[in-house]
């Protein structure tokens, strides 16, 4: 009975089977857990972790880090609000949005690639930057939004479920097809893996890790609009410490932090446990200085159990 | 009873019954050689006895006493010691460290260096090893580090020393270093387990032999003296091999590749070489003189820095392998480890990674032409594997250097196949297949360069030798030319003896 447990846990599926076991806790012992309105809460709150974890995944499965989509996700939430003010056109201020994360994950990658700086410190360079520029392109204070169409995208619903849902879920559509039906997802794996070896494999090393830090800041500035969106202003100050929330995700849904290992299906799942765990702190009213110590420990216990997995498989 | 009993051992992975209810004893004083085809189980034997895996089922006992270790540590302890297949010395330490480690001899924490580098030194000059205990072991060739690997089973004072095909990456003259140490060890009443491909060490050095075949004891003789080599082969692959190159002759075409005056850092002289459609040219030399240095220069794993390289009259001017690989130029490198598999993936993408962009649409993957490519190739090669999707860590060596071999034989348009030690570790029934496999690709006008520090390798399968010296070619010779004793004294830089050497 016990080694059945084990197999089952240890085994490829584990991770989802927790999900559900806590998921079915979850919905049995906190009242008012499992009702429409708290699931779509639930699922608005996870909506810029989310989002931020599809790229961070290709990320980190090409054993590189992004330390600033944070400060990206605040950044392009200034700049499509101050845009569309400025130009009075809502499109022209999410495209200069998402350019502008474009731009600075563009940078990330060509300085990470080809001047071959670790991705840790350049992020973290990055990340402070980029928050500079938020602060001082609007003062250091909020920037309302001028035209009540922009609050539309966050309000807006399709068949009841609101726009962020669905842009979530078409996000996390498109990146689990990019990374398992794809050459460049199966390139992101393979240097992951093997850097060297996938270079002499005749990968184009450079060129793939350029575009997932672009891609990744085309993302962050998605989940910056939205962001903006739902809380009626550009917040210089916004999304402090997401790109901690983003990588605990991605760990927790299996994601090797030394590369070549990551599926879509495991960040969902991490995604979506780690909003559970404050959905339900939430409901039960726990402090938030308790929070942060129930989130460390789920995330160790994540970090064990992939260990536990790995070494199962070594030794048995 | 004997020394050391194998008893009933069984142990299976996922899918895989890698070894089923082995049982055998090796004497005191004795050589004991483990043979047996890619993925027989010798290395999994090697790590139950190191305590770094557990059996399911079966024991191990020294001198009658059941020996269960919960890690390699409590080996070491009990007198095991195992040098593995892949090393596993720490780079950033020096010799010396990396031959004290969990064993500093320290007070108060604080390591003290003199005892240490005494201790270490005596033990190295008693074993007639000849390194330099301060350098840093990345400094070191891949055949230094075998011989520390080794110094650590000598500084342990083991009584039981297993060695998983130790002469894969070694020069001939390593290697007799390497015999002269074992035979010492024998001397000294140790029992010696010996892993290898090559039957020649093996009839050299051992005793007795074990031959395994699927998981299962095939054969297990006391004595090697009645015990010819075809015999040993039969009980390996389990039919007779009569010539293990078959050789046929062909006619050359057209020079595909030409290289001229092409350098790079790491080679100086300009070497210049051709190779023609059909034609199977080999490099022949001693480890360190430069083949695949010139090998990576073609490829453009290395930068060059001055010559050019013509395939089928057009020059080539790409200076990665992405651009090689395009205009038709494959380098199969040697050093399986860092620069071939692609840990963590399946079989499957390990073999599909370059050959995929064939069946691509806007970047989309063609799965069904994939999973046919790696199930092609795993039958071709006969890669011993539960599945296509297992994960090729999990392999043995042999295996993954055919999934690796299998890449490069699945790739389209190649007008130059360039193999740099193309059957390290792999067995003689799969050598003589992967060598009809390189004929059919000459016959069909691939030009194949073969770089090898097997002699009767290159002798056996090549039309064409070429020889390296200290970073330059130093002899060329064709099939109705090869004489051992010619290509030898070509490839020793200071024209010693070259029976010294003779592998
Ligand atoms: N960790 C593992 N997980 C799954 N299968 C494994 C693992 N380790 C070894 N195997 C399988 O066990 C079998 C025996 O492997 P082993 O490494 O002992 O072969 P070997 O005789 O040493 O071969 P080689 O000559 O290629 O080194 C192989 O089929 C291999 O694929
Ligand atoms: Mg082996």
């Amino acid at each position: 009975m016990t080694d059945r447990l084990k197999k089952i846990l240890l085994g490829e599926q584990g991770l989802v089977v927790i999900f559900v076991v806590a998921f079915a806790l979850v919905s049995a012992l906190v009242p008012n857990f499992l009702t429409d309105r708290n699931m779509l809460g639930l699922l608005q709150s996870v909506v810029t972790v989310g989002i931020v974890a599809c790229t961070m995944m290709f990320c980190l499965a090409a054993r590189d880090f992004d330390l600033s989509v944070g400060s990206i996700v605040a950044f392009a939430g200034m700049v499509a609000v101050m845009a569309s003010n400025a130009t009075g056109s809502i499109l022209l201020g999410l495209l200069a949005a998402i350019a502008c994360g474009a731009f600075v994950g563009f940078i990330n990658g060509v300085v990470i690639a080809k001047f071959r700086i670790n991705a840790l410190i350049t992020t973290l360079a990055t990340m402070q930057i980029v928050r500079g520029l938020a602060l001082i392109a609007s003062d250091g204070r909020a920037v309302g939004i001028n035209s009540p169409d922009f609050y539309q995208l966050a309000l807006s619903k399709l068949l009841g479920i609101p726009t962020p849902i669905w842009v979530l879920a078409v996000l996390f559509g498109i990146f689990g097809f990019v990374l398992n039906r794809t050459v460049f997802g199966k390139n992101t794996l393979a240097i992951g893996g093997n850097p060297e070896a996938s270079r002499l494999a005749g990968v184009n090393v450079d060129r793939t890790r350029i575009w997932i830090f672009t891609l990744q800041g085309v993302v962050c500035g998605i989940a910056g609009i939205l962001l903006a969106s739902r809380i009626t202003s550009g917040q210089p100050n916004a999304a402090v410490g997401l790109e901690l929330s983003v990588i605990s995700a991605c760990v927790l849904g299996g994601v090797s932090l030394a590369g070549g290992r990551a599926t879509m299906s495991g960040v969902i799942v991490g995604v979506l446990i780690m909003g559970i765990a404050e959905n339900a702190m939430n409901l039960l009213n726990i402090p938030a200085f308790y929070q942060y110590i129930v989130r460390g420990v789920i995330l160790l216990l994540a970090v064990l159990l992939d260990n536990l997995r790995s070494s199962a498989l070594g030794r048995r | 009873m004997s020394f050391l009993d194998f008893s009933r051992i069984t142990k299976t992975y996922p899918g895989v019954k890698a070894l089923s209810d082995v049982s055998f004893g090796v004497d005191k004083g004795a050589v004991h050689g483990l043979m047996g085809e890619n993925g027989a189980g010798k290395s999994t034997l090697i790590k139950i006895l190191s305590g770094d895996q557990l059996a399911d089922a079966g024991e191990i006992s020294i001198e009658g006493k059941v020996q269960a270790y919960a890690s390699t540590r409590d080996a070491f302890d009990n007198g095991v010691i195992v040098i593995h297949q892949e090393l596993q010395l720490v780079p950033e330490l020096t010799v010396a460290e990396n031959l004290s480690l969990g064993r500093f001899p320290a007070s108060a924490g604080i390591i003290a260096r003199a005892r240490m580098l005494d201790d270490v030194g005596a033990k190295l000059k008693s074993a007639g090893i000849d390194i330099d205990m301060r350098r840093k072991v990345k400094t070191l060739s891949i055949g230094e580090r075998q011989m520390v690997e080794i110094a650590k089973a000598i500084m342990l004072d083991a009584r039981v020393i297993a060695l998983d095909e130790p002469t894969s990456s070694l020069s001939s003259r390593e290697s007799e270093i390497l015999f002269a140490l074992i035979d010492r060890l024998r001397g000294e009443g140790k029992v010696i387990i010996y892993v290898s491909h090559r039957l020649d060490e093996v009839f050299r050095l051992c005793d007795s032999l074990t031959v395994l075949r699927d998981g299962k004891l095939a054969a297990h003789h006391i004595s090697l003296k009645d015990v010819t080599r075809d015999q040993v082969v039969a009980e390996m692959v389990g039919r007779e091999i009569s010539d293990i190159w078959g050789f046929r002759p062909r006619k050359a075409g057209d020079i595909r590749l030409k290289i001229e005056a092409l350098s790079g850092a790491k080679l100086r002289t300009p070497a210049n070489f051709e190779a023609r459609a059909g034609e199977i040219v080999g490099f022949f030399g001693l480890i360190g003189a430069g083949r695949s240095e010139l090998m990576r220069l073609v490829f453009g794993a290395d930068p060059r820095s001055g010559g050019a390289i013509t395939v089928d009259g057009k020059g080539i001017h790409a200076t990665d392998p992405h651009g090689a690989i395009r205009a038709g130029v494959v380098l199969c490198s040697e050093d399986r480890k860092h620069d071939g598999i692609i840990q963590g993936r399946s079989i499957e993408e390990n073999i599909n990674i370059s050959s995929r962009r064939h069946h691509t649409r806007f970047g989309v993957l063609n799965r069904a032409s994939e999973i046919a490519t790696a199930e092609t190739f795993i039958k071709k090669l006969k890669v011993r594997t539960p599945s296509r999707k297992q994960d090729i860590i999990n392999l043995s060596g042999g295996n993954q250097q055919k999934v690796i071999l299998g890449r490069w034989l699945s790739e389209q348009g190649v007008r130059v196949l360039i193999v740099d030690e193309p059957t390290r570790g792999i067995d003689v029934g799969a050598k003589s297949e992967i060598y009809e496999l390189l004929y059919q690709l000459a016959e069909d006008g691939m030009a194949i360069v073969v770089v090898s520090s097997e002699l009767p390798e290159v002798m056996g399968i090549c039309d064409r030798i070429l020889v390296m010296c200290g970073g330059r070619i130093s002899a060329e010779l064709n099939r109705n030319q090869f004489a051992e004793k010619a290509i030898l004294a070509a490839a020793l830089p200071d024209k010693k003896t070259p029976d010294a050497i003779a592998s």
